[in-house]
């Protein structure tokens, strides 16, 4: 199953990760001298990659708050209402989960990293740690508390494992105290924590 | 590679021609996960493995990721249901509120009709 | 001896969680778009599951001692090697070029 791994690459004196920044550069360099890609694609992936992150999550939530019928289409089909919103979600499936009174939402993935990164952007470190990963599923209270959440009692928790292609957001409960604000202010109030259910949006 | 959702009893090719397996569970069907140890790359968390939850929804259908992960194409497309679970299923001994569930996404090929739901 | 994978660690006994953040270093956001350009639909170059496999096949050891992108890295460079879209002797080669140029500090970097 897994190959025997030398972990002195290298030479002696380099470290892992000096190791592997001289490995990227010399597949990058590699790559584009075989017309795989260009320097300026790559330039151009790490800038979209800059200009993603949870404002995107925000606007979407923040619309279907106002808009009771987008709220009923995102929950049928996050990808289509997304896009509907002029953002593009990719290859993979967004599935928007609501929380409610009854049910609060947690998404994690207990294989790898799997995040809605369309409308989040790069998941933080947290969410790749072994601590979320393996926790999350088993004692969801526990590590909400970690992260100073707290749930009624009575609330169901829902955990949901990204194992396959695709991909959750939680649209968390709209703040009674928001009643008329703008879609601005709305977004405002949205943390990227609360898309992913580690904290609720209580005022 | 995604493919459009097989509806149960169909067998078909989605909009690029890739053919995709019929999904023989609808959501409310009893499932169990099958309790196997494959010698290579599989998407099944080994907490589930075992374990019996219910269809939640068909996701649709797509390349198996235990081929693709070999180089493979992965088609037919297996049918991907995400699961849900009881979590004093999955955890006997769990402690927080008992109406707590987790959802996992299941392909076909590891899903069998749950023993207590067998004719 | 048991067949669980490390990788695969959903209910198991860990420590409290510290929420941290992680700002992305420009070599670690270049490894992402490489991910994404050899995956994209009209490379198809390497999926997501060759990746995985691949860090995977680290070892406990080693999975849980490199970072996030050394794993990743790894894993792109050996699905390219499995896949023929390069060679190790040319890699190797390249790497050695890198560091007679003083290696990834001195680089200039795009």
């Amino acid at each position: 199953m897994s190959e025997p791994h030398d972990h002195r690459h290298g030479r002696d004196d380099e470290d892992s990760v000096s190791y592997y920044r001289t490995m990227e550069i010399a597949v990058r360099s590699l790559l584009i001298e075989k017309g795989i890609f260009s320097a300026q694609d790559v330039r151009r992936t790490v800038e979209a990659m800059d200009g993603r992150n949870y404002s995107r999550g925000a606007r979407v939530v923040a619309h279907a708050w106002q808009d009771g019928a987008y709220r009923a289409r995102l929950l049928a089909n996050g990808t289509a209402a997304v896009e509907e919103l002029g953002m593009q979600v990719g290859p993979l499936k967004l599935v928007v989960v609501e929380n409610t009174p009854a049910v609060h939402n947690v998404v994690v993935c207990t294989l790898c990293s799997c995040y809605p990164r369309m409308l989040l952007g790069l998941p933080p470190d947290w969410y790749k740690s072994r601590e979320y990963r393996s926790r999350v599923v088993r004692e969801p209270r526990a590590v909400l508390a970690d992260f100073g959440t707290a749930l009624p009692a009575d609330v169901t928790i829902r955990v949901h494992d990204s194992t396959a292609d695709m991909r959750y957001m939680v649209l968390p409960m709209r703040p009674p105290a928001s009643a008329g604000e703008s879609a601005a202010q709305l977004e405002r109030r949205i943390s990227r924590d609360a898309l992913v259910g580690t904290a609720v949006i209580d005022r | 590679m995604s493919g459009s959702a097989g509806m149960p009893g169909m067998y078909g090719t989605d909009p690029e021609g890739a053919a995709f397996l019929p999904a023989h569970f609808s959501p409310g069907d009893r499932v169990r996960v099958r309790a196997a140890i494959p010698p290579g790359h599989v998407r099944t968390p080994w907490y589930c493995r075992g374990r019996s939850g219910v269809v939640e929804r068909l996701c649709g259908a797509f390349a198996n990721p235990e081929e693709l992960a070999y180089g493979r194409p992965g088609l037919p497309a297996q049918p991907l249901y995400r699961v849900r679970f009881q979590a004093r299923e999955l955890w006997p001994d769990y402690r927080e509120n008992a109406a707590d569930v987790v959802e996992i996404e299941i392909y076909q090929h590891w899903l069998e009709t749950a023993p207590e739901d067998r004719p | 001896m048991t067949m669980r994978s490390n990788h695969d660690m959903g209910g198991l006994a860990a420590g409290r969680l510290t929420p941290r953040e992680h700002e992305y270093e420009p070599w670690e956001k270049r490894v992402d778009a490489l991910m994404m350009l050899l995956s994209s639909k009209q490379r198809q170059l390497l999926t997501v599951d060759e990746l995985r496999r691949n860090i995977e096949a680290l070892g406990a050891d080693a999975y849980d001692r490199m970072t996030y992108y050394e794993r990743w890295m790894h894993a792109i460079g050996q699905t390219l090697i499995q896949r023929g879209v390069i060679n190790i002797d040319e890699l190797g080669r390249r790497m050695e070029e890198v560091r007679a140029a003083g290696g990834p500090d001195a680089a200039v970097n795009q």
